[in-house]
């Protein structure tokens, strides 16, 4: 049996290993770095290094200037974080920032407000719990994601954590590939479902097992979004495990010497994929890997086992699920009802549950989080959930591994939280990038308009009934709001200086991915809630019942919803 | 007369770079020459028989394949960047020293500034001409950046994880 997957041998182990603990090695590499930038930084401030010259460096060390002041990009890599991280993103927060973070898109956590002298002083603050801010942003290899359930989904096939951590060794620093055309990111999915939208990354994996029961990966190469959205291609149906590295090597090859560089919104490996067509593309990343294979950069059993071993399951106790229980629970308690059904997740042992905190309650910023909750949520962790919690790129957090017989006291102290909010999936929980409110590149907003559709459809009931719809925004083309994916997409766009908005229909972002279609032209922003509600008014109308908006979308097509939007005097 | 890092120091630097557009007219016999990729492919034969010592430096653009058949003659390779942000080189020099077991200079030119040496060093360059404008003293300490490295590379064939 293969060393990633091995059971049973799991339980015994201490709370702290399962995540990956930095050796002396990783430690030292994070440490080099906090002293590199700290060095950068000191030679940007005294003159030595020109803006030109230091973008690059700040930007591969997520560090942005912003409108009003840096962000700085924290990588949460794979979206795993313990008690003590989340206990240093509240420092973070409190020390640094005004008392608050942001959870990106990229599951990553983003400070607004920081000044650009104290972010060495960060760096090293993070170092000392195992964080960085590597690769977070410029044209390079950036944080590795995947499903926010990984190790605990029922529908999981393999647990994709030990290969993204293996990913995030080899993609850190790579030498020859610091200075991609553009940016480059891989997602891993390891279950049924495709909860990382893997279609819609510059590499998706899917590990995988052939017919002799080995393990392999199935890779895509070319999906991405932004100004040119694409769902990738599958390139290779069956890369046998070991090779995994050398294979990514010839993919980043082929793109680092024949992506385009003269146009920066033609950079992306997807436009040399779509250029070339998927199956040039694989012949060449195939002559490439035929060098490469076999040689040092294959994986061995033993990295695959000193890996795995960190991602073993908890200590579950032999628990049996509490169906009855809980049952009973919701017909006295409707709001326990409502949250269960929307924020608790199935997990693979019986008697648990994987929790989702929801961080869109109406008025706050869409992902953001206050210092006192992260504290909050590091308690919650330890008590409810082995001390670890994650970072979903729809902008919540998770605790992955809650016993069932605790969700009704879990979701009492959630309340209080404000963490409790039962949107899951629904219209509320809008995916939503910082917009014009922070970024330079935006052109529009995106914060108010997810407020005036969250004051929109206050009604829980109501949202609640509307059923599972995804709403994103992204406030601008670069699509970090994933606008192409939504079942409703919003993108801010500039009109001779006015903020406009245009909406798209019908995207998704699972298994065999599809991109909205847009609805026609682009809509003032006080009239963004009426335009988001007649596009519902259309969906509720037309639904057959338990039907999904999308489903219904697809069945009835874009012209009912354009009708009845621009109609006159409607 | 400039200085440039050659395997870890700073030396006067005895080489002459000829321009994209340089041609055989006046060329000297005896000096030691880094001639463009363009003159090379049009007058091979010409150069080879010169008595200076003979490198070859390509644009960005330009691909090492045009040369491994020929690396025998090349006492230096220099690979351009036009600006640092331009990785493309970064695989070219890997591609000379680990597929075409090129074993002699290869010089990094351009926009060479101390913060990208450690990648470059580790892709197997062993030369680097800073730019002008800069230090190679200080640039010298960029090779120190880092003294863990994760993948394989020329500097260190084996990843990490075969070593720890």
């Amino acid at each position: 049996m293969h060393p990633a997957d091995r059971p049973g041998v799991r339980d015994s182990l201490r709370a702290e290993n399962y995540m990956y603990v930095y050796d002396e090695y990783d430690q030292r590499i994070i440490e080099e770095r906090v002293a590199q930038f700290r060095d950068q930084t000191a030679r940007f401030l005294a003159g030595e290094l020109a803006e030109d010259e230091f973008r690059p460096l700040r930007l591969q060390n997520g560090l942005y200037v912003q409108r009003y002041a840096p962000m700085l990009r924290v990588c949460v890599p794979y979206g795993l974080l313990s008690a003590p991280q989340l206990r240093m993103l509240a420092k973070l927060a409190r020390d640094y920032d005004k008392g608050y973070a942001h959870i990106s898109t990229r599951q990553n956590v983003q400070y607004n407000w920081p000044k650009l002298e104290d972010v060495p002083d960060m760096l090293a603050e993070l170092a000392s719990v195992q964080m960085h801010a590597i690769q977070t942003s410029g044209n390079c290899i950036r944080n590795v994601t995947t499903d926010q359930f990984a190790g605990v989904a029922p529908d999981e096939v393999i647990d994709p954590r030990p290969w993204c951590e293996i990913i995030r060794q080899w993609a850190t620093f790579h030498p020859e590939f610091a200075h991609l055309p553009r940016k480059f990111k891989i997602a891993v999915n390891g279950s049924a479902a495709d909860r990382a939208a893997i279609e819609v990354h510059d590499i998706g994996l899917e590990p995988v097992r052939n017919e002799a029961g080995e393990l392999g990966f199935r890779v895509l190469v070319g999906g991405g979004l932004g100004r040119t959205p694409i769902v990738g291609s599958f390139i290779n149906e069956f890369l046998p495990w070991q090779h995994l590295l050398s294979y990514l090597e010839a993919i980043l090859r082929v793109y680092n010497r024949y992506g385009r560089r003269d146009n920066k919104y033609k950079a992306r490996i997807k436009i040399l994929v779509k250029a070339l067509t998927p199956e040039v593309f694989a012949e060449r990343v195939a002559a490439e890997w035929a060098h490469l294979k076999d040689g040092p950069a294959t994986l061995t059993e033993a990295e695959l086992e000193r890996v795995a071993k960190h991602f073993v399951d908890p200590a579950y106790k032999a628990l049996d699920d509490q169906s009855a229980a809980l049952a009973a629970l919701d017909a006295e308690h409707p709001g326990f009802a409502r949250w269960r059904s929307r924020n608790v997740a199935g997990h693979k042992k019986p008697g648990y549950a994987a929790v989702t905190l929801s961080l869109k309650p109406t008025g706050i910023a869409p992902g953001d989080v206050t210092d006192k909750q992260f504290d909050a949520i590091a308690d919650l962790a330890e008590r409810y959930s082995f001390g670890e919690a994650r970072s979903s790129h729809e902008q919540n957090i998770i605790l992955a591994d809650v016993e069932q017989s605790q969700l009704f006291e879990l979701w009492g102290e959630l309340r209080e939280l404000g963490l409790a909010t039962p949107n899951i999936g629904l219209l509320t929980d809008i995916i939503c990038c910082p917009g014009g409110d922070f970024c330079a590149l935006a052109n529009a907003k995106s914060i108010p308009i997810a407020e005036a559709i969250q004051r929109r459809f206050d009604d829980l009931d109501y949202v609640f009934d509307l059923g599972e719809i995804d709403l994103n925004i992204s406030g601008c083309m670069n699509a970090c709001g994933h606008h192409h994916i939504g079942n409703i997409g919003i993108l801010g766009v500039d009109k001779k200086g006015e903020e406009f908005y245009q909406v798209s229909l019908g995207g998704e972002a699972g298994r065999n991915a599809s991109l909205g279609q847009i609805l026609g032209p682009s809509f003032a922003q006080d009239d963004m809630a009426d335009v988001i509600a007649k596009v519902i008014e259309v969906y509720v109308e037309q639904r057959s019942e338990e039907e999904r908006f999308l489903d219904t979308f697809r069945r009835i097509g874009i012209d009912p919803f354009k009708e009845r939007v621009y109609a006159k005097n409607h | 007369m400039q200085r440039i890092i050659k395997n870890g120091e700073v030396i006067d630097e005895r080489w002459h770079l000829l321009p994209v557009d340089a041609t055989l007219d006046g060329i000297s016999n005896s000096d030691d020459l880094i001639v463009p990729l363009g003159l090379w492919l049009q007058s091979s034969h010409a150069l080879k028989v010169r008595d200076g010592g003979l490198g070859v430096w390509l644009q960005s653009h330009e691909q090492i394949e045009d040369i491994v058949d020929d690396l025998k003659y090349f006492k230096v390779v220099a690979l351009d960047f036009p600006a640092f942000t331009d990785g493309r080189h970064f695989s070219s020099a890997r591609l000379l020293r680990e597929r075409y077991g090129y074993q002699g200079e290869i010089r990094a030119i351009g926009d060479v500034l101390r913060d990208q040496i450690f990648f470059m060093h580790r892709c197997g360059f062993d030369a680097f001409a800073v730019r002008p404008d800069r230090d190679p003293y200080d640039a010298l300490k960029g090779l120190q950046d880092f003294s863990v490295t994760y993948q394989t590379g020329v500097d260190q064939p084996l990843p990490l994880f075969r070593r720890r």
